[in-house]
């Protein structure tokens, strides 16, 4: 057991000329909620990706509890411990709630594609305890009335909860949420604190947030780090990072200007 | 019982009242001649339509090439066929003509998905578009004899191969196989038709049918979960290919001379399936047997129309067209039939 859950260092990566994220560290202890915010295009959805194995880092190293993760591809993140949404949900649209959630649970609940072809007896009593464990986390999320619908045409808050009910049927350690809040309006974000409350309390989940939502942010991250231009701008507790006047004016701007 | 599960039982049931109403017309006399010829041909390209829609609706890859397949595995189940004609009893013959033809047509969709299925794009489309046409330009090619010396095979004429005058050819070139014993009827059609029912169905409503829908509906999610995509593409692709040389056993064992011509395996015939599995709904099973039934039947029985055969053929594709996709049409259905979202019912 190393002493934090995620330890990034000196990550960097480079497309083309452009340093997308530059010499970025990083460490969340467990059971911490973590925010990294920054402006728009400030490299936050590429820390993710880096993050996840969508792309591979230039340089820096990733170690998730101790083991050096980096680069890996992203299936073997993933049972490493971390699951992710995404900015832009990525749900599976043309299947059912329950369905979205059981995909997820594949690897918990396995069987082989012998037993998938002529429904053995196996796969019976794999279905059932899957279906529990599935129905299990809806109502958790409670989307549990909702499990036939088809993901589409979920509205959009729920959609939000299914994709991170979809990320924590994996049974990560931790959870990389992408502007969770994102085109919510003010009571959707406020049921989404109270979910990620709930995930935090009820998995002992560590949680590591991109948001632009301050108000989010400020409410629930214990730590952050601000990013600018792929560079760290300010790293530390909450209320001290957001009273820094470099994070000030990288979002509000020069006085000047 | 899911609805699901519902959904597919009715699949069976449906293709069973079929079975039986065609029997019944048979003992009656009720159909002509031509249409009874028609009867095995409408059930393998039902099949095909299966085994496309699992790699088209199921997976989300386009095949351009399920002909081929079928070619595969009606040539390498006929070779089969005539090789042990005066050997084995029909029944034993027939079942491992079977073996033979899926095994090949799986082989070959197995070795096209390992470079091909690890791209992301419509590579599938184009490699099997030519996979389709080489495999029918290949099979037209070779001679292929047997005599007491062995095994001869020429690629220039029957007379390369050098057989002694007692020989057999098996494959003659452009002729093709002749001679293949017609072991298939309808009834065997049927329960062939039934099995891939039973196996993609079956597949859908698993833990590797939601790992191969997750990977149509959104790779980057379905990685991000853990489900190992080329994986699971090459089990749905092989399987949809495997089903396509199912349905070439059975075309190779209803005619008399098997011919690798443009009219049975080219590209059209691929893309003919194809137009089976987006009218009858892609992803939804029952409606790609239903939809090749029909559409199979049809220009057949508009002969007597001639000249204008093609011209309702196409009138009634447009027609289908705007009846499965049309929103107003759909909402219809589903406020009177209480059905939701097409793909699910699959």
């Amino acid at each position: 057991m190393s002493e934090h859950l995620l330890q990034v260092d000196h990550l960097s990566i480079t497309f083309g000329g452009l340093r997308a994220v530059d010499d970025v560290s990083l460490s969340i202890d467990r059971g911490e909620l973590y925010g990294l915010i920054g402006p728009n295009g400030a490299g936050k959805t590429t820390v993710f990706n880096l993050l996840t194995g969508v792309y591979k880092p230039t340089e820096g190293i990733v170690r998730l509890d101790g083991q050096d993760i980096t680069g890996h591809p992203t299936i073997e993140i993933n049972r490493a411990g971390i699951a992710r949404t995404f900015q832009n949900i990525r749900l599976f649209r043309g299947m059912s709630v329950i369905d979205n959630v059981k995909a997820a649970l594949s690897r918990e609940f396995s069987y082989s594609s012998v037993d998938s072809i002529f429904h053995t007896s196996k796969y019976r009593k794999v279905e059932k305890e899957m279906d529990k464990r599935a129905q299990e986390l809806l109502e958790v999320f409670e989307l549990g009335a909702h499990r036939d619908v088809l993901a589409s045409n979920l509205p959009y808050g729920q959609q939000r909860k299914l994709e991170i009910a979809r990320a924590m049927a994996t049974t990560p350690k931790l959870l990389l949420l992408d502007e969770p809040a994102a085109g919510m309006n003010p009571n959707e974000t406020a049921e989404l604190m109270h979910t990620i409350a709930l995930i935090r309390d009820r998995f002992d989940m560590t949680i590591l947030l991109i948001e632009h939502d301050m108000k989010l942010v400020a409410g629930i991250c214990e730590r952050l780090t601000v990013l600018n231009f792929g560079r760290v701008l300010a790293q530390g507790e909450t209320k001290a990072v957001l009273s820094d006047p470099e994070v000030i004016k990288a979002y509000l701007g020069d006085a000047d200007n | 019982m899911t609805k699901l599960k519902r959904n597919h039982l009715f699949t069976y049931i449906l293709v069973i009242a079929f079975y039986i109403a065609v029997e019944v017309m048979l003992r009656m006399g009720l159909l002509t001649s031509h249409l009874q010829g028609l009867l095995v041909p409408m059930v393998y390209y039902a099949i095909v339509a299966v085994g496309l829609n699992l790699c088209v609706g199921i997976l989300g890859e386009l095949s351009l090439g399920h002909a081929g397949f079928m070619c595969v595995g009606a040539f390498s189940s006929a070779l089969f066929s005539n090789l042990t004609k005066e050997t084995l009893p029909a029944a034993p013959r027939f079942l491992i003509a079977f073996v033979i033809g899926i095994a090949f047509a799986a082989l070959f969709g197995f070795l096209i998905g390992i470079p091909v299925l690890r791209l992301k794009g419509d590579y599938l489309a184009i490699v099997t578009l030519a996979f389709g046409e080489i495999i029918k330009n290949i099979v037209n090619a070779v001679y292929l004899g047997t005599d007491e010396n062995g095994v001869h095979i020429s690629l220039k004429n029957a007379m390369g191969m050098g057989l002694v005058p007692e020989g057999k050819v098996l494959i003659n070139g452009p002729m093709g196989i002749t001679g293949t014993p017609r072991n298939a009827n309808f009834t065997i059609a049927v329960i062939v038709l039934l099995i891939a029912l039973f196996i993609v169905q079956n597949l859908i409503d698993s833990r590797d049918g939601r790992a191969i829908m997750s990977i149509r509906d959104n790779v980057i999610a379905a990685e991000s979960i853990g489900i190992p995509v080329v994986r699971y593409k090459m089990l749905a692709f092989t399987i949809s290919a495997a089903i396509a040389g199912a349905a070439g056993v059975l075309f190779a064992h209803n005619i008399s001379t098997l011919q690798a011509t443009s009219q049975y395996f080219g590209y059209n015939v691929s893309i003919m399936i194809l137009v089976y599995v987006v009218l009858g709904g892609i992803g939804s099973i029952r409606g790609s047997v239903v939809a090749a039934m029909i559409l199979y039947l049809l220009p057949e029985m508009l002969r007597g129309l001639n000249k204008y055969r093609m011209l309702i053929y196409s009138i009634v594709l447009i027609v289908i067209m705007i009846i499965n996709w049309s929103p107003a049409i759909r909402s219809w259905r589903e406020k009177t039939f209480g059905r939701k979202g097409r793909r699910q019912e699959a």
